[in-house]
């Protein structure tokens, strides 16, 4: 034994290299990772290859000419005699726009049916249902083509325009609808907005600081809502209540006077909002009902208050299961927003496919558009995953 | 129990009676509370503001048959308008008189999808009926053999090019899957890293890149001399793309398999393969058929995305068929048609698939 | 085969040796300076309270776990990192855990002939006798084609042991066998185990059965924070244990 006693303080011995599962692993690597990278090289080897034969220009110095195409709708500055970078940049606002007007509305959309599927009202709960599934069984695709033709082709010219609230018009110009004139009073009600909801961390933890010490509780969402209604309102009234509509009326074949959408961008956010919310509704709903019925049971039974039972039992449960899903709900929103090229809105993909027409630089095109939608992927996650975390903390 | 409860009198008492049933049931479902009873009222004048309008458009005013497009003008649906292009929208540009062909191809998918959805056939017999299917699928299509001319894949189009879109994506893309699944939970980070790095990319991006990538990139991927085929490149497309989300889908089955199943099987000495492919993949793969289901029901629907590199599937056909200048004007009428079909297929399947997450529930219950 | 077993444990006879086996997860020492001998046909009960390490050790002895430290050698083969060796250990120790882990997509009778036909690569016809013979053994014949959620928790440990024997291995290892069991089915699964000592077999089991303890056991261990404190003879061990530690924890799980 004693001659033992030094052998044994050491880690176990080494078996043969072909035996040893760490070699093995790392043998496995190598192999796996050539493959890929011989895969991949053969590709790039014959892209190149091509790329000379066929005189294919490369590089992104394209972004410097001229683009020469007009586009229909910006919200930054542009004219065809801008570079094909700028145009770039037009699509990527116009994405990031119609993505993140989609997301907000989709997301009210979504909880009201989710919500009104769950509710106890027979009529209400089928209607709910109704809408989803009928509008996620059909491609989005064939959704928008639906929206534009009905805005396009079968809403009427201007003069015969569908009155569908007062002073909405809808016809095949696009929406038209009416916008309060623009006054400095308004600056200033939306940073009073900012600072009403800068106003409500404060509020909030003396609220819970004060519940803590005393157990008097503090009518925190009254106040809060108080809060950001009011401080907006103060403000409007003390520049005098400036308040003017703009609303719109047919001058000659079209209407001039408020504020209008295209067709096409009319379509793409209908279409989006409308596929999206349906899953958005179910993921609501399952959230909800993922919170079993005992933990409402437990909170009755503690002699909690419906409303608290949901804010302080049920919602921070169902959110955590909700967030998730509902963060690759908007990331598909956001990619699907690239469907736009199919009914002519200029958003990223259809600005970058009349580039690479007119450039013939696939290539470098496609990179861009996939960088970009990368990026915006990528970014969601985070900042889904940064309130998640927070959820998750709450809940704890 | 029973005899105890037999020797004792009881006496019977009977509920106190409710109101008439109908109206007792408007109570409890409709009008429960005042913000109820608002709702109510506000749904029952959304039907009966958007109902009548549906129908009189739908049905009365529609116009059922029209000599051509300037006569179905009326207000109403113009039905007439599929009727005359209802050959086109389902099958596209394949030559007219070999109509029967995609037909018997459309009747033949219906029949594997059906067949698919009957549990007691699940297993080896399946998938010798699917291959079946696939092959005569295939030479119907595609022609060659004596009787049958010649069809060049262009020419596909309508119905049958979006079932085989969706189906064979989801064919191929499942073992690219599967493996991609199991490369993102090997232990190996070179493996592991290479995995994530293709799933996430496939899913960061939107299809239509994907599919930009397969018919602008594709062809300049390919040695010179070598070409590829319009359809193949969308196929490929599909593929590729479905491979990263069924791998997803798959994870979340692996992930599922409690620690102690895999160390059962390393106990019994089962190696890595075996125990992948004996332990690890039948309970992973039957947990995740409901999700799997509804990936196949998102890959149906996005087949549409074709039109936009020029392919005539279903969607693509319709709005070909509407460019038809004797019948101009008819798109919603058109887009109602297939959306009709598109919801047929989605409907169902997504029933089944629920159908089948409750009995998996059941059974993890039990 | 032959490489491995030109290395024999120090002791000639020993089923399992562990020599100043020692294992860390992280920084948290779970295995200290193990020393354990196990003869052929031998039973040890290894008990202790919970996160003393006992079940990481039986885990080592068939590389479920991987020790840092030390030396293992199980049936005459030395347990490093070579997987020939690996794969020979595991079939000869065949192992029953707390939670029977059953393959639910098997039947019972495809439960017990997957490792024979896959590892041993047994003909089907013969796998099956095999497993028909343990079934019988272990009690319940008549369940050869049900699926495990279909038993009762005593039967499906009574199948998870036959489904261990069906390798005829030279040791069987038990990590808790009864813990997850109802009061009722302990009985059950006991008696098949004391069945499978009178055979002979060389057993390890981690439990806190002491009655079985008492009738099978040549030999108690008892483990504390990682490591052994205490080995005796179940006599000795019951009725005079030596350390502190050992009678604080007898008197706490025999007054109940």
């Amino acid at each position: 034994m004693a001659s033992d006693e030094a052998a044994l303080t050491l880690a176990p011995a080494r078996p043969a290299p072909w035996r040893d599962p760490k070699l093995r692993a790392i043998a496995y690597q190598i192999v796996f990772v050539a493959a890929v990278v011989g895969a991949v090289g053969f590709l790039v080897h014959n892209m190149l290859g091509n790329i000379s034969r066929q005189n294919i220009a490369t590089g992104f110095g394209f972004l410097r000419k001229e683009a020469a195409f007009g586009i229909g709708e910006s919200l930054i500055p542009y004219s065809p005699a801008d570079t094909y970078g700028r145009a770039f940049l037009v699509g990527l606002s116009n994405t990031l726009y119609v993505a993140a007007l989609g997301i907000v509305l989709a997301t009210i959309l979504g909880t009201v049916m989710g919500l009104a599927r769950l509710s106890g009202n027979w009529l209400v709960a089928k209607l709910a249902q109704i809408y989803v599934e009928t509008f996620r069984n059909i491609p989005l695709l064939l959704q928008l083509f639906f929206w534009w033709g009905l805005l396009n082709t079968a809403a009427p010219a201007p003069r015969q325009a569908w009155q569908v609230l007062p002073d909405v018009f809808v016809s095949n110009r696009g929406i038209a609808y009416p916008v309060p004139v623009a006054s400095p009073a308004y600056k200033w009600m939306a940073l009073a907005v900012v600072v009403a909801l800068a106003l409500l961390v404060p509020l909030r933890r003396w609220a819970a600081a004060r519940q803590a010490a005393t157990g008097r509780q503090f009518p925190r969402g009254w106040a809060g809502l108080g809060i950001v209604l009011g401080l907006p309102l103060i403000v409007f009234v003390a520049f005098g209540a400036p308040f003017a509509l703009s609303v719109p009326s047919l001058h000659g074949f079209n209407f001039s006077g408020g504020s209008a959408v295209s067709p096409e961008f009319a379509a793409l956010l209908l279409g989006l909002v409308i596929y999206s919310g349906t899953f958005i509704a179910e993921i609501v709903r399952a959230g909800i009902l993922a919170v079993s019925w005992g933990q409402s049971e437990a909170a009755m039974a503690l002699g909690l208050k419906s409303g608290q039972r949901m804010r302080l039992v049920v919602l921070p449960q169902a959110l955590r299961v909700i967030v998730p899903p509902l963060t690759s709900q908007y990331l598909s929103l956001t990619k699907n927003s690239s469907l736009a090229v199919a009914i002519g809105f200029p958003d990223l993909v259809s600005i970058a496919n009349t580039t690479m027409n007119q450039t013939g630089q696939a290539i470098e095109g496609i990179a861009m558009i996939m960088a970009v939608y990368l990026f915006i992927s990528l970014s969601i996650s985070l900042a889904m995953n940064l309130y998640n975390r927070a959820v998750a903390l709450v809940e704890r | 129990m029973a005899d105890i409860a037999q020797d004792i009198p009881v006496v019977r008492q009977a509920p106190p009676p409710r109101s008439t049933r109908a109206l007792g049931w408007l109570r409890v479902h409709l009008f429960s509370s005042v913000f109820n009873s608002i709702l109510t009222l506000l749904a029952v004048g959304l039907l009966a503001a958007a109902v009548p309008p549906l129908v009189r458009w739908a049905l009365i005013d529609a116009i059922w048959s029209a000599p051509n497009g300037q006569a179905c003008h009326a207000g109403g649906a113009c039905w007439a308008f599929i009727g005359e292009k209802m050959r086109f929208i389902l099958f596209g540009r394949y030559p007219a008189d070999q109509e029967w062909r995609p037909i018997a191809v459309v009747a033949i998918f219906i029949a594997m999808i059906a067949a698919a959805c009957v549990r007691p056939l699940w297993g080896r017999r399946l998938a010798v009926v699917w291959f079946a299917g696939l092959s005569a699928a295939f030479l119907l299509m595609a022609g060659g053999l004596p009787g049958l001319r010649p069809v060049e894949t262009g020419l596909w189009s309508g119905l049958p090019l979006t079932l085989i879109l969706a189906v064979i994506a989801m064919l191929f893309g499942f073992p690219l899957g599967v493996l991609l699944a199991l490369g993102r939970r090997s232990r190996l980070p070179a493996v592991r890293g290479i995995c994530v790095g293709y799933i996430e990319l496939v899913r960061g991006v939107p299809l239509i890149t994907v599919l930009f990538m397969a018919s602008l990139m594709l062809p300049l991927f390919l040695p010179a001399g070598v070409t590829i085929d319009k359809v193949l490149r969308a196929q490929v497309a599909f593929i590729l793309f479905a491979a990263a989300y069924l791998a997803e889908v798959v994870r979340g089955g692996l992930q599922a398999i409690p620690k102690g199943q895999i160390e059962a099987a390393d106990a019994l000495g089962l190696s890595y393969l075996q125990r992948t492919r004996l332990i690890v993949l039948p309970q992973a793969l039957a947990m995740v058929i409901p999700p799997l289901v509804n990936t196949f029901i998102g890959m149906f629907k996005d087949t549409s995305l074709v039109l936009i590199v020029s392919l005539f599937d279903l969607l693509g056909a319709t709005e070909f068929a509407l460019t038809d200048s004797n019948w101009q004007g008819f798109a919603v009428e058109a887009d109602v048609f297939i959306a009709a079909i598109y919801w047929s297929f989605c409907f169902f399947m997504s029933r089944y698939s629920q159908l089948l997450e409750r009995e998996f529930n059941r059974g993890k219950q039990r | 085969m032959s490489d491995a077993k030109a290395t024999p444990g120090p002791t000639q006879g020993a089923m399992i040796e562990l020599q100043a086996v020692h294992k860390w997860y992280g920084d948290f020492h779970v295995l200290r300076d193990i020393n354990l001998q196990v003869q052929k046909g031998e039973k040890v009960v290894v008990c202790g309270p919970s996160g003393s390490g006992k079940s990481t050790m039986i885990r080592c002895v068939n590389r479920l776990e991987e020790h840092q430290q030390g030396r293992i050698v199980v049936a005459g083969i030395e347990l490093n990192a070579d997987m020939k060796n690996i794969e020979a250990i595991r079939r000869e120790v065949g192992m029953v855990f707390q939670q029977f882990n059953l393959f639910p997509h098997l039947t019972v009778l495809q439960n017990l002939t997957l490792a024979p036909i896959w590892v041993r690569k047994l003909p089907k016809k013969e796998a099956e006798e095999t497993a028909r013979y343990y079934l019988e053994r272990v009690r319940i014949p008549d369940q050869a084609d049900k699926y495990p959620g279909q038993l009762s928790g005593g039967q499906q440990q009574r199948v998870a042991i036959a489904r261990s024997l069906c390798m005829k291995p030279e040791i069987m290892l038990f990590d808790e066998p009864t813990s997850a069991l109802a009061p009722e089915m302990i009985k059950e699964v006991l008696d098949v185990m004391i069945g499978l000592a009178e055979d002979g077999m060389t057993m390890v089991c981690v439990t806190h059965e002491m009655g079985f303890a008492r009738t099978v056991a040549d030999m108690m261990v008892f483990m504390d924070r990682g490591e052994v404190i205490e080995r005796a003879p179940p006599k000795d061990f019951f009725a005079n244990p030596k350390n502190e530690r050992t009678r604080t924890f007898l008197s706490q799980i025999l007054t109940h």
